[in-house]
């Protein structure tokens, strides 16, 4: 073989090891959710959606669960989404060229790389005992709403820099003030942006299990919340739970959660992906 | 009228930005005042060099090593199996595929980070150990074995995107030179294009690794709750993370010692995580200025 030869031949088995390898993760991926879906499925009906936990596997359900769950993101996102988008505003349009700006960047980036359970350590000493919430939806969804906080602002930026400033240049010109432009002109034109990654932040918030275990969520709850000061679980909790049970048929219960779970991320993540494209299309 | 309103609302949204300030701040004194309560009790040399970790049985030790090491192992599994896969990924999708290919198969790859961890933890205990027992008889039922595999490939998405980032900054005159040279898509790649991102590779590996050493949930379900000194992988460990969420679901006193011990181990997974990530914010700027 010559030089050549040798030199094509590894330039294209490098090509077939590079589709294996975009596929490897994938495929691995698309064998463990068979895997759940034949442990799960049979699992699945409405009873196991409404039923309250229980000492039998075979009477329990994820209802406590899921409307913990319900209750956690709504409150996250009442927290989290007014406090990100005007933290993102003022970041792109009114922030002073300097150090406070490099500052805020640093620190942004920086908290967006903080392990999830360092957040459950903060709310554990500030919500939960500092505040006094102890372990009821309060406390966990301020924790989750500082935790996705810098994925709002982050996407909300993006979102904003992506307006045309042709768009703000003709609302200045009409006179209005620098306000009404974002609020009239800025924010309604990024919000399929905005959108994006709101859903993405949300649909962190709703597969995370460690921090709140920290702030005190509890694993076993045997009525659904009816007021933010009451406590709660969340499905990952309730799998988690479900998991470190001996008897088999919690297992089962584990896969027909997770099942729940992957259905509500998938469907978040799908929007959100379809959001982009769509609002990519438009921007182009 | 208006301008008294238009400067309400400025401060009211500088206060918004000014919260994460705070929260970096208050995770900093939150977790330093319980620490340095924890280290007037317990001295911080035993804490790094005794090789124990039993804060809750009744000969204590508190030798931070055990969860550390732990640590370390499901990281370096993890890592070997994201690197060379999400490596090839990103040079595949950058320098091989045609868009079409590469629009399809980025949500899906990006599908892998979405999934939530505790759902990895399962694919670890309940698939991966029982598969990984037919071909190693020793393997135990927990060990970081399982969990850094699965962690692995969780984390493939972060190497691979944010590499993918880092080939594309490459100014495109570079590869064309090669290319006009004579060299195959394979010489350009690893004789031009991956040296010159290498700083940006590294940022990915960084943060990759950051990722891996705070990941909670895999580990704790899948690597064990033994805190023990070992580099062997086929044996149940303990991480710090996991032991923070062991602690957390007991019923440990508050204000005690043992209650103490999570927000040691904390400010420890803090610091390495906050090196980390600073670290990697420098070097992406310096790459980023370079090519600019």
């Amino acid at each position: 073989m010559t030089n050549i030869q040798l030199n094509r031949a590894k330039d294209k088995m490098f090509a077939t090891w590079g589709v294996v390898s975009t596929f490897f993760g994938i495929i691995l991926l698309a064998v463990f959710i068979i895997f759940i879906l034949y442990d799960g499925l049979p699992r699945l009906s409405w009873q196991f959606l409404v039923s309250l936990p229980s000492r039998k596997p075979e009477n329990a359900g994820v209802y406590t669960a899921m409307m913990g769950t319900i209750w956690i993101l709504g409150l996250t996102l009442l927290f989290a989404l007014p406090l990100g988008i005007a933290a993102a505003v003022y970041l792109e349009e009114y922030i002073p060229k300097g150090k406070f700006a490099t500052i805020l960047e640093i620190n942004i980036s920086n908290l967006a790389g903080v392990p999830s359970i360092i957040y459950g350590l903060l709310g554990l000493q500030l919500f939960a005992r500092t505040m006094k919430f102890g372990g009821n939806l309060l406390a966990g969804s301020f924790t989750l709403s500082l935790l996705i906080l810098p994925i709002i602002i982050v996407a909300t930026r993006e979102a904003i820099r992506a307006v045309p400033s042709s768009i703000k240049d003709a609302s200045f010109a009409l006179g209005a003030t620098k306000w009404q432009t974002i609020w009239l002109q800025v924010l309604p034109s990024a919000f399929g942006g905005i959108m994006t990654g709101l859903i993405l932040a949300l649909s962190r918030a709703v597969g995370e299990a460690a921090p709140l275990i920290v702030v005190g969520a509890l694993a076993y709850v045997p009525f659904a919340p009816k007021s933010p000061m009451d406590e709660y679980s969340v499905l990952p909790i309730q799998i988690f739970n479900w998991i470190s049970r001996p008897q088999h048929g919690f297992v089962v219960n584990a896969a027909a959660a997770i099942i729940i779970l992957l259905v509500i991320t998938f469907t978040m993540n799908a929007i959100a992906v379809f959001l982009r494209n769509k609002h990519q299309k438009k921007t182009n | 009228m208006i301008k008294t309103q238009e400067r309400i609302i400025e401060k009211l949204l500088l206060i918004s930005a000014l919260f994460t300030i705070l929260t970096t701040v208050l995770i900093i004194i939150v977790l330093s005042y319980e620490a340095v309560i924890f280290f007037s009790d317990v001295s911080i040399i035993d804490f790094f060099t005794d090789t124990q970790w039993t804060p809750l049985f009744d000969e204590k030790h508190f030798g931070i090593l055990p969860l550390l090491t732990g640590t370390l192992m499901t990281t370096l599994v993890a890592m070997s199996i994201a690197l060379p896969v999400g490596l090839s990924i990103a040079i595949y999708l950058n320098e091989y595929s045609n868009k079409r290919f590469r629009a399809i198969v980025k949500p899906a790859l990006e599908l892998l980070a979405a999934v939530p961890t505790v759902i990895y933890g399962f694919f670890a205990l309940v698939i991966v150990t029982p598969f990984l027992q037919m071909f190693i008889p020793n393997l135990a039922g927990f060990s970081s074995l399982s969990a850094g595999i699965v962690m692995g490939i969780m984390i493939i998405p972060y190497v691979s995107s944010l590499s993918e980032d880092a080939l594309f900054a490459v100014p495109k005159s570079l590869r064309e030179a090669a290319y006009g040279m004579g060299s195959t898509r394979f010489q350009t790649v690893f004789k031009v294009t991956l040296p010159a991102a290498s700083s940006g590779v590294i940022v990915a590996v960084i943060l990759a690794i950051s990722r891996a050493i705070g990941e909670t949930m895999i580990v704790a379900i899948a690597a064990g709750q033994q805190p023990r000194l070992t580099l062997n992988p086929l044996v149940p460990i303990e991480t710090i993370t996991a032991y923070i969420v062991q602690v957390s679901l007991g019923d440990v006193p508050h204000n005690s010692l043992e209650y103490r011990t999570i927000f040691a181990a904390g400010i420890t997974l803090f610091v390495f995580t906050f090196i980390l990530n600073n670290i990697s914010f420098w070097l992406r700027k310096k790459y980023r200025e370079k090519y600019d």
